[in-house]
Parts: C-alpha cells; sequence; structure tokens
C-alpha cells in the first residue's frame, strides 16, 4: 500500500490550512504561546524580528537550531523558518529539524544573487516573496508551495504591501484578457514559466495559496490585506515591536477572519495601545531596501 | 434549494464550498451565532484547530453549534473540523463541541514532512464502484478510541505505518467526521455522500 508523502498537494494543502489565518514572527517560545493562544494559524521561529535585523545590520542568516527547536517544543501550531535566499544547506537543515514550513526570505541577507533555491527536491514546502505575477510564478515553477508578497519587512509601513498585492491581482486580470495565442510573448514578458501561467489564467487565481506579508501593523492594515484578496496575512515586527502584543495579536487574528465587516474591525481596534513606531519605506535608500533582494 | 452552512472562522472553507457548488447546494459562510439559522447542513473544515477554538470563543459559537450539534442536523468536520467535534481530545488545552464519541490525538503522525497522501476504500461511497478515495493527510490527527454507536466507514490500510488500520472516516448518526481532506482531493464523491444524508435528513436548524 503505497503512503506518498511530500507531494505537491500535501506541500500546497498545509498552506490551504492556513488559509484566513496570521501567522506571527515570534523569537521565544514566551512569544510563540502568546501568539498561539492568540489563535495565531502558524508562528514562524526567528532569532530576531525584522525590525531588529533591520536596525542591527551586518550579515542576518537562518536562525540558531537551537532558539527553533525550543519553539517546536512550546507550540502545537505549524512553525515555520527562514533561509536565506538560494542557501540550499540552510534549508536542508531545517528540513532535518522537522520545521513545517521553509521561508526563503528576502528578510535575510541572500547567499545567491543568480539563483533560488531549487525547492522541488525538499520534503518539507516553502513559501517565498514576490512583489508582482512574475516573480510569483518564478517561484512557483522552482517549487514554491505557498506564495506572500514581500511588501517591506520592518517597517510596519503598508504602502508596499498594498504596492505588491496590487501588481500580483493587476497580472491575473491581465492574464485573463490575453487570448491564448498570446500567452507565450506574456510568459516572455514576465519570465515567467508557461505552465503555472496558464493555471493562474484558468484559475483566475494564483495556483498556491497566497498571505500578505511586510509592513501590517494593525487589525485595518490586515483586513486591507484580505480585502485586496490576500489569503491571509504575516505580521513580522508589528505584534512584538507594539506597546501591548498579545491583545495586539489577537485583535488581528479577529480582523482578517472579518475582514469584510467594518463593525467588527472597530471594535477589535478599540485601546490597543501604540502600534509599532515603524519606519516610512519611502524614507528607506535603495540599499535599505528589503523587498529587491531576489528576482 | 437545500443550504449548507460551511463554518468560515479559518481555514479551507472556500474550498469546500466550491465542492458543495459544484454538485448544487446553496452554501453560507458561517461566522456569527445568526448564520447557523435555517440550515440543511453544516460542515466544519480543515484549518487550524487552536485557532478555530479561540474564534469560536471570541465569537461566542460554542453554545449554539453545541445545540445545532444535538438537534439532528447532518454536520461533517474534515480534519481540524473533526477534532472539535470530538468528545474527547488528549493534550488539547481547549473546550471541544462534545459531540462525536471518539478520542482523538491532534498531529498523530509527526509534522509536515510526515503529511501524505493514501488511497482508501470507503464502501459506504461506492454505489457501484470500488474505486479508493484519495486521501489526503496534512498534519492529520488520529482516532484512538471510538464508542460503539460510533460507525467506521474508512480504516487506513493496515500495511500504513503505525497507524494502519486506524480509522479515518466515522459517522454517528447525522454527524461525520474524516481525518483527511476530501476538499483538496479531485473527487466529489464524500461531498456527494454529505448531501445525499442532509436530503435523506430533511432537517432544518431551527430559528433561535
Amino acid at each position: 500500500m503505497a503512503v506518498e508523502t511530500g507531494t505537491e498537494t500535501v506541500k500546497r494543502g498545509l498552506a490551504q490550512m492556513l488559509k484566513g489565518g496570521v501567522i506571527m514572527d515570534v523569537v521565544t517560545p514566551e512569544h510563540a504561546k502568546i501568539a498561539e493562544e492568540a489563535g495565531a494559524c502558524a508562528v514562524m521561529a526567528l532569532e530576531r524580528v525584522p525590525a531588529d535585523i533591520r536596525a542591527d545590520g551586518g550579515v542576518a542568516r537562518m536562525a540558531d537550531p537551537e532558539i527553533i527547536v525550543r519553539i517546536m517544543e512550546a507550540v502545537s501550531i505549524p512553525v515555520m523558518a527562514k533561509c536565506r535566499i538560494g542557501h540550499f544547506v540552510e534549508a536542508q537543515v531545517l528540513e532535518s529539524l522537522g520545521v513545517d514550513y521553509l521561508d526563503e526570505s528576502e528578510v535575510l541577507t541572500p547567499a545567491d544573487e543568480a539563483h533560488h533555491i531549487n525547492k522541488q527536491p525538499f520534503k518539507i514546502p516553502f513559501v517565498c516573496g514576490c512583489r508582482d505575477l512574475g516573480e510569483a510564478l518564478r517561484r512557483i515553477g522552482e517549487g514554491a508551495a505557498m506564495i506572500r508578497t514581500k511588501g517591506e519587512a520592518g517597517t510596519g509601513d503598508i504602502v508596499e504591501a498594498v504596492r505588491h498585492m496590487r501588481a500580483v491581482w493587476d497580472g491575473i486580470r491581465r492574464l485573463k484578457s490575453l487570448p491564448e495565442d498570446e500567452l507565450m510573448a506574456e510568459a516572455k514578458a514576465l519570465s515567467a514559466p508557461l505552465e503555472p501561467l496558464n493555471e493562474t489564467r484558468e484559475l483566475g487565481r494564483l495556483p498556491v495559496v497566497n498571505f500578505a506579508a511586510g509592513g501590517i501593523a494593525t487589525p485595518a492594515d490586515a483586513a486591507l490585506m484580505m480585502q485586496l484578496g490576500a489569503d491571509g496575512v504575516f505580521v513580522g515586527s508589528g505584534i512584538f515591536k507594539s506597546d501591548d502584543p498579545a491583545p495586539r495579536a489577537h485583535a488581528i487574528v479577529k480582523a482578517v477572519t472579518n475582514y469584510n465587516d467594518p463593525a467588527v474591525l472597530a471594535e477589535v481596534s478599540r485601546g490597543l495601545g501604540e502600534p509599532m513606531k515603524g519606519l516610512a519605506a519611502k524614507a528607506l535608500s535603495q540599499e535599505e531596501l528589503l523587498a529587491t533582494r531576489g528576482w | 434549494m437545500t443550504t449548507v452552512g460551511v463554518l468560515a472562522l479559518q481555514g479551507d472553507f472556500v474550498e469546500h464550498q466550491a465542492a458543495l457548488r459544484r454538485l448544487g447546494a446553496d452554501v453560507r459562510q458561517v461566522r456569527t451565532p445568526d448564520g447557523l439559522r435555517d440550515l440543511d447542513g453544516l460542515i466544519i473544515p480543515g484549518g487550524e484547530s487552536t485557532t478555530f477554538c479561540r474564534l469560536m470563543e471570541d465569537f461566542n459559537l460554542y453554545e449554539p453549534l453545541r445545540a445545532v450539534l444535538k438537534t439532528g442536523l447532518p454536520v461533517w468536520g474534515t480534519c481540524a473540523g473533526l477534532i472539535v467535534m470530538a468528545q474527547r481530545a488528549a493534550d488539547f488545552e481547549y473546550p471541544t463541541l462534545d459531540a462525536l464519541d471518539i478520542t482523538v490525538r491532534r498531529n498523530a503522525f509527526g509534522r509536515q514532512v510526515d503529511s501524505f497522501e493514501a488511497d482508501v476504500s470507503i464502501p459506504a461511497l461506492s454505489a457501484g464502484s470500488s474505486r479508493p478515495f484519495p486521501a489526503v493527510f496534512i498534519r492529520a490527527p488520529t482516532v484512538e478510541e471510538a464508542g460503539d454507536g460510533v460507525e467506521v466507514l474508512a480504516r487506513l490500510p493496515a500495511d500504513a505505518g503505525p497507524a494502519g488500520g486506524s480509522p479515518v472516516a466515522l459517522r454517528q448518526g447525522p454527524l461525520m467526521a474524516t481525518t483527511f481532506h476530501p476538499e483538496l482531493a479531485d473527487d466529489d464523491r464524500f461531498h456527494r455522500y454529505f448531501l445525499d444524508t442532509v436530503q435523506q435528513q430533511g432537517r432544518r436548524s431551527s430559528p433561535k
């Protein structure tokens, strides 16, 4: 009797279970417990949140496996971890630890400027960032089982997340309007593989789950991304860099479930204290941008 | 027309909705106690069971859902849905809906790397065909114990690892549960089976 693990269906399937949920960045087992109790559908185990990575400078790498393992032991929800773009050995290490999802992330310093990881041979699924449809399809072509729009991590400024989510949907709407005989030229223009492009056109959406990330700091930010067509949200620095993380985390979870209900959004937004102070993405220099890492 | 509610707090409720609509049912996403009125059936989808419980508490859904589960309305839970319908969930910090007479263990196969696909034989679906069902198990729970009133519709094949032979599809009167995700398969037979049950039952959740 064949029991098959690591198939495309089970890799993409876990992302489908995360939909309508909030994935929270955590750096300690205590944070992870707070996130789980607030209703997070998964946590991202890190050594530092993006705002601190940004502030500290230097080279950002995969977290110490010790931290990741302690977080895995602390919670029963799925645990994700980040590896550097192109660093397939960090990915192998994280797979052997048994993390549930790998984020090949621009928040860490890229290890390869030409190539992302070939994600097909891995048994655990990957999520990758994108700024537009072409980038999403390239990552799917490499085997990503989930996509997230990049936004600009560690800023608390939603503007880039909005730009990237709109760009993905613009690309999909255009694709749907094209006659079949123009699809190869569109694939060329997007530098995108044809097969996921055709699949996207047929479905009217990406063939994998697409979350929003990078700059979400409030329940309204999270609901905005949901109304713009995200399947769920990642909140990085926005929770544990705010004044009072637990109620904010919980409020964002409730906002994502009820993203179309302004009365609920108003209710959950009340009295949360100060959000993370944040950085205007516009004020960042070209070298400080994380979203431009990877292609 | 048959109206089936899909609990839409979190998880893959859209996939259930799509399958039900393909089969001609009217679907309503349920997020509030009011959403439970006038339903012919209800699905509790896959997702994260801790998140479900947190949100059921936040939106005052525990008691209304428990009440609905006692009315004889057909209700089907998949994976996380099965966990919250169980009377007993080992190592789970939240109360459940206390309906199915089973003991369930979460993430019993291990982590995501152990998620799997397997062909499962479900005689109740067959209707003239013995084609196995392509079952998708994602960080799936196992059913460790089932009471006398629970009918086992399908088991994992005996040679499928340490949990081989354990129940993966169950029925207790109008309540159904699967540890796998028929909504992720290219196969609507389980949804049709559920809708057949809904039609035979011919019951409606009463208005409050």
